[in-house]
């Protein structure tokens, strides 16, 4: 056993599938250097043909990808900045997304795009800062936040080796963050959510690097008796409905953490699909972003950013006098 | 005219083969006109008349295994090379026998067997796949070309830049065919490119040439030059094709009277017409031979596309994820239930 980093469990999953596919190859910008270190030690282990520096073109870049998958490479494609995904949107979401159903089933386009270090991460301002997968969930786009290093391990590996796109983002505050991990990992399929702390009074769903501060919080709050169930998705799309509601029919209750907009966010999704099919105990609440860039000065990021405060009143206020009194 | 001697050139090379792929655009494309006033084809579609010598000449130097990436006026390429008459007009009409079962349409028909990766509705979107896919085969060991469609419209698209830079920088087998009718929709193309289009080209290093587009065999000839060069190694070519489109952008123009060109400057385009000027190479018998023989498949492609099923609602789903994923349906549910083909209703999930 080893304390393993969060991007070091990363680029051990793409090394483990690299050498288990020789039809895995990663694309991106400065990917030789290892600039992000997800690719790191790649080159020298699997030779220049298989870790491969592009341009500084995005859009060339994604429907590259999207054309050596459709002869059935695997390519793994990393993002330097999370928010290059907007240069290259159309070809995510229009090209690549869509050539499967467009083609009638003839295209199969078995991508990774990798993100790392996505979400603020103090004093990176307005074009750095995002952390944007709910726009990609919205477009169908397979898309994936692990919160653990074993579970960032777990589902690089489930991704790339998916038929279809599939966006995986390594949240900037989980990077350094370490876990024990042996020599074998378990796998974990795409879609499938996870529990990390069972509770009776309230759903907290959380998701990237809100995971441990929502566990933060429920430590905090079982001091209180007030008992949190940490619900994490995993998986933004396809996202286990089943095991939410499952979870939510137990609580009664439901409180979301996410970290982007809360206009068309992935909490108001979450909150949606739960109201429209069961009867919760008291309002849910949701605790996301600001609807507004992220400004630069550290104060002001910070006074955007949901933090654990935030969440820890959205529980109270959920769970409120019920389990008070 | 030697064109039928080169070992690259495909079943379609010299003027009679030229001529039956030129004829068979043309003639498809007006049945697809015919279809659409009869709203048998849904939607609207971009047709290709006026300018088939280009797919025809480009795709006649190709193999079979070369690629292709197309564009929005796509049904010229696709025809050239080499899908069926029968499978290409019942996608069109949304059929489940379609190339794409019905799930493209005109602006998304593809066939991945013959290396065609698909017409693309957005300018230059397809281009970074011939870049991709080209490299993948190399990779494998093979030399596959792949030419990339795309209009005088396409020019102004930072797309095609990045692609042409990084083809050239790595010496990928592309032909970059710039089918230049003169507009992009109604913005001429004086309004969309500054400078030489050829001499942008060959600022990357990339062999760049003029090209009569009207001619199917000077395009076949220059598509044949450009892919010796491409399996040989040689890396990228640019070829600029001057041609026209002797109807509208797409068959709705008609109805909002745009009048951004002449009746006049179509009149002298038509004087050039790509299929008269190949039937004046050709012996007449040959040409009504060829005639013949495309109005007979035209006949049966119309046939067995008019008789190809509708895809089930309960199926419009299908295909969204080549894993299998089933999406959540949204408000679909509503039609499953009233559907004779899903009795049992469609879930709610």
């Amino acid at each position: 056993m080893a304390r393993v980093r969060y991007i070091e469990a990363l680029s051990r999953g793409l090394r483990d599938e690299m050498t288990a596919d020789p039809r895995v190859v990663v694309l991106g910008e400065d990917v030789r250097q290892s600039l992000r270190r997800i690719t790191f030690n790649l080159a020298a282990e699997f030779g220049q043909h298989r870790v491969i520096d592009t341009p500084l073109a995005e859009q060339a870049a994604t429907g590259f990808a999207t054309g050596a998958a459709l002869m059935g490479w695997r390519p793994v494609l990393e993002f330097q900045v999370p928010s290059l995904l907007y240069v290259a949107f159309d070809q995510v979401v229009n090209q690549a997304q869509k050539l499967s159903l467009m083609t009638g089933g003839q295209a199969k386009v078995p991508v990774t795009y990798v993100f790392p270090g996505s979400g603020a991460r103090l004093g990176l301002a307005g074009q750095h800062s995002d952390h944007p997968y709910a726009i990609l969930a919205q477009a169908g786009v397979k898309t994936v936040v692990p919160a653990t290093p074993a579970d960032a391990y777990a589902l690089f590996r489930a991704a790339i080796r998916d038929d279809d796109p599939v966006a995986i983002f390594a949240p900037a505050a989980l990077l350094g963050h370490r876990e024990e991990l042996g020599d074998e990992i378990a796998p974990v399929p795409l879609g499938s959510g996870r529990i990390h702390r069972p509770g009776t009074d309230v759903t907290l769903v959380a998701i990237g690097h809100l995971v441990p501060v929502a566990l933060a919080v429920a430590d905090d709050l079982a001091a209180t008796g007030i008992s949190a169930e940490v619900f994490d998705p995993r998986t933004i799309y396809p996202f286990d409905w089943d095991l939410l509601r499952a979870s939510v029919a137990r609580t009664g209750r439901l409180v979301v953490a996410d970290d982007t907009a809360k206009t068309c966010g992935i909490a108001a999704e979450v909150i949606a699909t739960v109201a429209e099919s069961m009867r919760l105990r008291s309002a849910p609440r949701r605790v996301t972003r600001a609807d507004v860039t992220v400004p630069f000065a550290p104060v002001l990021e910070r006074a955007v950013l949901p933090d654990k405060e935030a969440i820890m009143a959205a529980v109270r206020g959920v769970v409120g006098e019920a389990v008070a009194a | 005219m030697n064109a039928q001697a080169g070992a690259a050139d495909g079943p379609g090379a010299g003027a009679p083969g030229l001529y039956r792929t030129v004829r068979t655009i043309r003639r498809f494309e007006e049945t697809v006109e015919e279809l659409t006033a009869a709203n048998e084809i849904p939607g609207t579609v971009h047709l290709y008349i006026g300018e088939e010598a280009v797919a025809a000449g480009v795709c006649a130097a190709l193999e079979r295994d070369d690629f292709v990436t197309s564009t929005h006026r796509g049904h010229g390429h696709v025809i050239a090379k080499g899908a069926a008459l029968g499978p290409m007009l019942a996608e069109l009409m949304g059929r489940a026998n379609g190339l794409n079962r019905g799930r493209g349409g005109s602006m998304h028909v593809a066939d991945l067997s013959l290396g065609v990766l698909g017409a693309n509705g957005i300018v230059a979107g397809g281009i970074p796949f011939a870049l991709g896919a080209t490299w993948a085969a190399a990779q494998d060991g093979q030399t596959r070309v792949a030419a990339t469609f795309f209009g005088d419209g396409g020019l102004a698209q930072g797309l095609l830049h990045e692609c042409m830079n990084w083809a050239a920088l790595w010496q990928l087998p592309v032909i970059f065919v710039c089918e230049d009718n003169g507009y992009a929709v109604s913005l001429p193309a004086s309004a969309s490119a500054a400078g030489s289009p050829v001499a942008r080209a060959q600022s990357y290093g990339i062999a760049a040439q003029d090209v009569d587009g009207m001619d199917a065999e000077e395009v076949h000839a220059a598509a044949r030059a450009a892919a010796q060069r491409a399996r040989a190694g040689g890396g990228p070519s640019y070829l600029h094709m001057k041609t026209y489109r002797f109807r509208g952008h797409h068959l709705g123009e008609a109805v909002l009277k745009l009048d951004y060109r002449t009746d006049e400057e179509i009149t002298r385009w038509q004087q050039r017409d790509p299929m008269e000027i190949l039937a004046g190479r050709i012996e007449a018998g040959v040409r009504a031979a060829i005639d013949a023989d495309v109005e007979a498949t035209l006949t049966d492609a119309i046939e067995y596309a008019r008789n190809g099923p509708l895809p089930g609602p309960d199926t419009a789903t299908d295909y969204a994820y080549a894993s299998g994923l089933r999406p959540r349906k949204g408000n679909l549910w509503r039609g499953c239930a009233t559907s004779k083909r899903s009795p049992g209703g469609c879930a709610t999930r």
